[in-house]
């Protein structure tokens, strides 16, 4: 039966896979990358007005009678007020002195360089953005200084930003879902392909070797040329082998037919009785290759067949009933009489030519061991089980070979004298196994033996 | 009986048609099919004996053309495949039975009678002699008007002694006769066959004598 083949992942995972991978990736960056450019205009923003209060209050400064005035101007706060009250913080320093504001901006530390730079950073337990800008006054008295710090909380941007955030997020997460769904979409309809190609050949018989002529993909067309090369090259040599068997038979059984009718006519004219004794040696000889022969054949065609069984419906009683008339004249040879009952109708879902040879084969049997002007009894049931059963009144099976005569080539011991292969039950068996049966073997309390075939 | 045999190998051909004359029929012999055709046209037979696999055609393609035109000549198909399926299609291709070579005389001549049989063929086989009418194909013998169904051997027996009244015939002889070749076949048997055959004759004018350790003879009492 078929083997399971190694499996080397799954076409359809990996792409699946791929694509969702890729999309994730795609939507992180896409996610980030927004956030990242929001931020920054929402920041610019704020800076932007962060110098121009801290321009405004350099400007104001002056320094009158030699002393610095700096007159704040109202709109240098106003204009940093926000919807969600952010709280601006600042400080005046006259070359490094407090003029005005909160003492503790002094504090952070301020690196000259960084000076009309914008820094973030923590002051009394808040973010606060940051900017100090310097203006050098020129009085009577010389020069000085003037350093101005604002700063401002960033309750209002980090609001706006996490609102762009999650706007980012659902687009990226929709993104996502979007190449989710078209990546399963894709899959789906290229794997389908394969999946079509796949029930078209599964759902061909056995003997069904024609190449395949539906249009593929052009990616696929290349498989289905080998597959159809493939096919092309079986079938040719399953036609070969089919054609030598016949040969081949046909070549070894037309001279032994030769030798045995010849062998035949011989013994009915030499008279002397050691003559006579060879001569019927050579007929029996004949008798076992050919039959050696055929049981052979047809062994191997029933292992063909059970590896691929074709089920179709069957009329059991017809089949038995043409069996019948077949071998009715070889048991009319041994005046014998084939019985066939048939309890109802029997219809049964087999192969014919399977279960015709089987039953052959124990009829056969049944023929060969039946003592002359006997009756050999044939029973054909549709139910419970299809069953059918052959029984004789010869010595019957030897009771402790009832488990071991129907391996192949095996012959019950009383079985010698009697022209066989061995192979006769063994088909029978495997024949009942194939259509999940059985074959079994008893002997009848009156005597003879019985087989009977369910299936 | 009358036979066709239509087979291409000689040495086979030559070996049926001097085992069958020596069962008294006559036969003649066609090796192709071409030959066939003109036997059939001219002559007219009891039975074909037809092998498959011919030089100048399939056999079975004479079965259909024969099928087609009007003789009904009953055809056995002599044929070296064993697999079922193959004989099935001659079957179904309107031959009246097969034998697979190499085939037994004896189940051959059994397989002839049970289709003339059922064909009801023409009773030209029928022989009468000393107040007997004996029919080998249906069985029957006739003895003053009494009808009497044989048994297969008891019929066997009495055709080989009837063909040949008067011809001694050992008890070995008989018995490779009437039994296959894989049976054991005692010289009693033979003994209580003829015993049957002797009743059966009672009334009249024939009669089986034994010849001491030569065997048998049917004698035409006149």
């Amino acid at each position: 039966m078929t083997r399971s083949l190694p499996v080397s992942g799954s076409l359809r995972n990996r792409l699946v896979l791929t694509l969702i991978g890729g999309a994730a990736v795609l939507a992180l960056l896409l996610f980030f990358a927004v956030r990242n450019y929001a931020t920054q205009v929402a920041q610019q923003g704020q800076d932007n007005i962060l110098s121009a209060s801290v321009a405004s209050i350099l400007d104001a400064a002056t320094i009158r009678e030699g002393k610095v005035e700096i007159d704040i101007p109202y709109a240098s706060f106003s204009m940093l007020g926000t919807s969600s009250d952010d709280r601006v913080f600042y400080a005046i320093y006259q070359d490094e002195a407090l003029l005005s504001g909160y003492s503790d901006l002094a504090l952070v530390p301020v690196s000259s360089d960084r000076l009309g730079a914008f820094q973030t950073i923590s002051f009394r337990r808040e973010k606060v953005r940051l900017i100090t800008a310097s203006r050098t006054l020129i009085g009577r008295d010389g020069r000085t200084q003037i350093r101005v710090s604002v700063a401002q909380t960033q309750d209002e941007l980090s609001g706006t930003l996490d609102q762009i955030s999650r706007n980012a997020a659902i687009f990226g997460t929709g993104f996502f879902a979007l190449a989710a769904l078209l990546s399963f979409w894709a899959t789906s309809t290229t794997i389908g392909q394969l999946n079509r190609l796949t029930t078209s050949v599964t759902r061909r018989g056995p003997q069904d070797l024609r190449p395949f002529e539906k249009p593929v993909p052009a990616e696929m067309a290349p498989l289905v040329t080998s597959l159809n090369s493939l096919m092309g090259r079986l079938n040719h040599s399953l036609s070969q082998s089919e054609d030598f068997i016949a040969e081949a038979a046909h070549r070894v059984r037309t001279p032994l037919a030769t030798v045995r009718s010849y062998a035949e006519a011989t013994l009915q004219r030499v008279e002397k009785e050691e003559n006579r004794q060879a001569m019927r040696s050579m007929v029996r000889a004949i008798d076992e290759s050919s039959r050696a022969a055929g049981q052979l054949l047809d062994h191997a065609m029933i292992t063909f067949r059970a590896d691929h069984l074709e089920r179709q419906d069957i009329d059991l009683v017809e089949l038995v009933q043409d069996l019948v008339m077949g071998l009715s004249p070889i048991a009319e040879m041994k005046d014998l009489e084939l019985q066939l009952d048939s309890i109802g109708p029997a219809t049964y879902s087999g192969d014919p030519i399977l279960i015709q040879n089987a039953v052959r084969n124990l009829i056969d049997n049944a023929l060969k061991y039946a003592p002359s002007e006997s009756t050999v009894t044939i029973r054909v049931q549709g139910v419970p089980r299809a069953e059918i059963k052959v029984s004789d009144s010869g010595p019957g099976f030897p009771e402790d070979e009832l488990g071991t005569l129907a391996a192949r080539f095996t012959r019950g011991k009383n079985a010698e004298g009697t022209i066989g292969s061995g192979l006769g039950l063994t088909i029978a068996k495997d024949v009942a196994m194939a259509h999940g049966g059985e074959l079994v073997l008893s002997n009848n309390v009156e005597g003879g033996a019985c087989a009977v075939l369910s299936l | 009986m009358k036979f066709l045999l239509i087979e291409d190998n000689q040495e086979l051909a030559h070996a049926i048609l001097s085992r069958m004359r020596l069962d008294g029929h006559v036969i003649d012999h066609a090796s192709n099919l071409g030959d066939a055709s003109a036997f059939v046209e001219t002559g007219e037979y009891d039975l074909i004996l037809l092998d498959i696999m011919l030089p100048d055609g399939d056999g079975r393609s004479f079965l259909k053309q024969h099928r087609a035109s009007d003789l009904h000549t009953p055809v056995i198909v002599l044929t070296a495949r064993s697999q079922v399926s193959d004989r099935i299609g001659s079957l179904d291709l309107g031959a009246d039975d097969y034998v697979t070579k190499p085939f037994d005389h004896a189940e051959l001549e059994a397989r002839c009678r049970a289709v003339l049989r059922r064909k009801a063929g023409k009773a030209q086989t029928v022989t009468e002699l000393g107040g007997v009418v004996f029919d080998p194909v249906a069985g029957l013998l006739t003895v003053n008007g009494d009808k009497v169904t044989l048994r297969n051997r008891e019929l066997r027996l009495l055709e080989l002694l009837i063909n040949a009244p008067g011809q001694v015939f050992s008890k070995n002889r008989l018995a490779d006769r009437l039994f296959s070749y894989d049976e054991d076949a005692s010289e009693n048997a033979i003994e209580v066959y003829i015993g049957r055959l002797r009743k059966h004759l009672e009334n009249s004018d024939l009669k089986i004598t034994t010849l001491r350790g030569l065997g048998y003879r049917l004698e035409h009492d006149t």
